[in-house]
Order: structure tokens, then C-alpha cells, then sequence
């Protein structure tokens, strides 16, 4: 078990700066976050996307903002448990907040603090009536284990990057078969993975359908086939696996589900201290709202900072706060 | 320019809203639905990078041509048609006056 003063459910750049100045006033991080890196929707959709509205920087790439907020961290030596979702909070009889995430990470403190952004990144699913029937019964999202499709059939759909890359490392003596179904003609992505696809395609390693969709799942329980929709009708492609990839978009996810005030997609503060309706959980960041919300990076740095002060009158209740300038006492980490 | 103009949005539901659309404030689709809190996300904030904002354009306006970006996003949204652009990257000015969009399906 994990434990620390503020459980940071969220690593994007609010949730990174929480450690900086939960850092100031002594108490310990650590953060959680379904996505593999740190950064957030900075480092996930748009990490060489310039921003304007940061104090003090005329302009700065995203990606950049994450590599400095995490410098600005690192004196506090933040824990991390990345690439798992939190998924649910419990509160002990000696007032502490139990986080576990999906994969089973259990983590204990007296304060949480959700800078959960937008929710947590998962993967679009395309529209297909029957689809839930057979998640992770042939239809998996996410390529995890590549061996598991040594000898398989499998349809790959999408036209992005990670669709490229896939069907080139599986079509390339992996899978047995593969079918790469994508709804247009050109595809986007690295020019270099674009001709390797076709390359593979005139090689006949690769079965490439463009101008196509998967419309349809057939199955007795497991996938066996799918519907493949092309210009010329419908077409029945048989395969052991479907993997759709369309990229990822965020959904509230078990947020929703902590008993927590929401509003709009969003949980209810109090404005004094970013408080929740319980007591020891705050909400800052773009996954909060109250009156006169605006969602900026901005705006999150500010709801850290008093945060943090009032977390530390929870944590400390005996002790005076007084605020010290980072001018007078320098940065003293961990 | 500071002209009004008048848009008109078909919600998922059918219903027809027609929505006064200032032209002077550097303005998008996708803002100017939210700003009458019609049901688009706009989660990426304009940046062409989620599709949340994706509707169908059904009148004959001359738009924006599309970027590269738009382009790619639309290649990874569903139910996309011949016809759909992303809210956000339609800028409103005077010529887009009697617009008519209607919001594409949300998927899962």
C-alpha cells in the first residue's frame, strides 16, 4: 500500500503543479492517472500545440509546459502510479481515503485532491450495435500483449498512427492473416508507415480495405466475423480478432460514481478552499465547476495553491500556517 | 464589422434553433453552441483534435476549406458524411449568415 499526504488523481499540469506547492508546505504527493505519462491532455492531445496564456510565458508547447512543471516538482519526489485508473475511494474509521485503481494499486491519505481534467482517456468506440457483446471477447481497444495475436486473424480498423503501426508489426509474420479496414482512400500518419502498409498490401501480407467501414460483429460468443461495409456492398471478412483503433476521448468514468456533487460533467466546489461535498476531498483543475468557472491552466495553478491550505489545516489542525515566500527560503525538497 | 448574423442549428433531438451570432468577437460554431448551451462538447477547445463538435453543414455556404487537422480528426470520428465539418473550425463572419447545421450523433 501506498501511502502519502495528498492522493493527486490527475497528472496533468494542475495536478503537478499540487505537488509543488503541496511540496512549500512540507506535505508528500503522489499521483495517479489512467493515461501512461505525465502531462495530461498536454502531453496526450496536444503536446507541440503552442499556449499564450501562461504568466510569464509569451508562448510555450504544451509538451513543454509538462517537462517544466515536472522539474518544478521533482525537488518533492512525487510518486507515480501511471497507466491505472482510479477507480474507487473508501473511507477508513481513522479518516483516511482508501484510492485503488483498476489494476488493483491500493493507495492511502488523509486528502485527496482530483485534478481529474476532463475524466480519464479511453478509447472511441465506433458505432456498431452489438459491439459491448464481445469487448475482450475478440474485440479488444488496446493492443497490449502483441503475442496473443501470434497465429490469429485480425482486422485492425482506423487510418491513424497507432493503426499504421499495428497492422505493420502484425501483418509483418505475427498474425496469420490481417485486415486493415480504414474509411478513406489516404491515410494520415507517418509517411513512412503509410508506404510500409502498402508495400505489405502488394506483398499480399496485408489484406487493405479503404473506402471502408466494420459495420457489423458475427459471433456465437466470440467474434468469428465482421461486416465490412465497402463501396461495392456489404462483405463478410472472417477473423478471430477486431481491433478498432479511433484514438481517445475522455469520459467522467468512475468520477462519477465517488458520491461527489456533479454538475454538468463537472463536481461542485466551494470556491473558499476547492472543498467537496466530503470532507478531505477536493476537486481543481478543469473537473471542477462554480460560479464563474473558466477551464484554464491558469485557473487550476490558482485552485492548487489555496488547495493545499486548506488540506494542510486538515492534515495539521494543531499547527499554524504562515505563508513563506519561495524568494526568502528558497526551494527545500525532500 | 459588427454585423449579427443569424444561424440556424438542428439539434440531435430535431428541434430547430436559430441563434443570433455575433461576427466581431472572432467566434466558432462550436463556441457560439455552447454559448447558447446547446449539447457540444467542444472538449479539445477548438483545436480540431476531438470531434465533439462535429455537425453536418446543410446549407449551400462557401466554408473555410479544411486544414490538415480537421481532415485527420474527421478521419477518426463516426457517423461522418460527406458534409461534416468540425464546429469549431467554421469561423462565423457575415457571409455565413442563414447557416444551417445539424449536430452530428455523439458515439460512445
Amino acid at each position: 500500500m501506498i501511502q502519502t499526504d495528498i492522493i493527486i488523481i490527475g497528472a496533468g499540469p494542475v495536478g503537478l503543479f499540487t505537488v509543488f506547492e503541496a511540496g512549500l508546505l512540507k506535505l508528500r504527493c503522489h499521483l495517479i492517472d489512467a493515461l501512461p505519462q505525465a502531462g495530461g491532455q498536454c502531453a496526450e492531445i496536444y503536446p507541440k500545440k503552442p499556449i499564450y496564456d501562461i504568466p510569464a510565458y509569451p508562448e510555450i508547447l504544451a509538451g513543454d509546459l509538462v517537462t517544466n512543471l515536472l522539474k518544478q516538482a521533482e525537488p518533492f519526489k512525487p510518486g507515480f502510479t501511471l497507466g491505472e485508473r482510479a477507480e474507487s475511494i473508501e473511507k477508513t474509521e481513522d479518516d483516511q481515503f482508501i484510492v485503488t485503481t483498476n489494476r488493483g494499486t491500493v493507495h492511502r491519505a488523509p486528502v485527496i485532491a482530483i485534478a481529474g481534467g476532463l475524466g480519464c482517456f479511453e478509447p472511441r468506440k465506433p458505432p456498431v450495435s452489438n459491439l459491448s457483446d464481445y469487448e475482450d471477447k475478440g474485440v479488444e481497444y488496446i493492443i497490449k500483449e502483441p503475442d496473443f495475436y501470434k497465429d490469429k486473424r485480425v482486422v485492425i480498423s482506423g487510418g491513424g498512427d497507432s493503426a499504421l503501426d499495428w497492422t505493420i508489426f502484425l501483418a509483418d509474420g505475427v498474425a496469420k492473416e490481417v485486415t486493415m479496414v480504414h474509411r478513406r482512400n489516404s491515410f494520415r500518419g507517418h509517411l513512412d508507415s503509410v508506404q510500409k502498409v502498402q508495400d505489405l498490401a502488394a506483398q499480399g501480407k496485408l489484406n487493405l480495405m479503404t473506402e471502408s467501414e466494420v459495420v457489423g460483429i458475427e459471433g456465437d460468443g466470440i467474434v468469428e466475423s465482421v461486416i465490412v461495409k465497402t463501396k461495392e456492398g456489404e462483405q463478410k471478412v472472417a477473423t478471430d480478432h477486431w481491433v478498432p483503433l479511433f484514438g481517445l476521448s475522455p469520459k467522467l468514468g468512475p468520477i462519477g460514481e465517488w458520491g461527489l456533487n456533479i454538475s454538468k460533467n463537472a463536481i461542485e466546489v466551494d470556491t473558499f478552499d476547492y472543498s467537496t461535498n466530503v470532507p478531505g476531498i477536493y476537486a481543481i483543475g478543469d473537473i471542477n465547476t462554480y460560479e464563474g468557472k473558466l477551464k484554464l491552466i491558469l485557473c487550476g495553478f490558482h485552485e492548487a495553491t489555496l488547495m493545499v491550505q486548506s488540506a494542510y489545516k486538515r492534515i495539521h489542525p494543531d499547527k499554524n500556517l504562515v505563508l513563506k515566500y519561495t524568494t526568502v527560503n528558497g526551494v527545500q525538497g525532500f | 464589422m459588427s454585423a449579427i448574423i443569424k444561424v440556424i442549428v438542428i439539434d440531435r433531438e430535431g428541434t430547430t434553433h436559430e441563434l443570433e451570432a455575433p461576427t466581431d468577437m472572432n467566434m466558432n460554431m462550436m463556441e457560439l453552441c455552447k454559448s447558447y448551451e446547446l449539447p457540444v462538447e467542444g472538449t479539445c477547445g477548438g483545436m480540431a483534435m476531438c470531434a465533439s463538435c462535429h455537425m453536418y453543414v446543410q446549407s449551400e455556404h462557401e466554408l473555410p476549406e479544411m486544414s490538415e487537422d480537421e481532415e485527420a480528426m474527421l478521419d477518426q470520428a463516426f457517423f461522418v458524411e460527406d458534409n461534416s465539418r468540425l464546429g469549431c473550425q467554421i469561423h462565423l463572419a457575415e457571409s455565413l449568415d442563414g447557416l444551417t447545421v445539424k449536430l452530428a450523433e455523439v458515439g460512445e
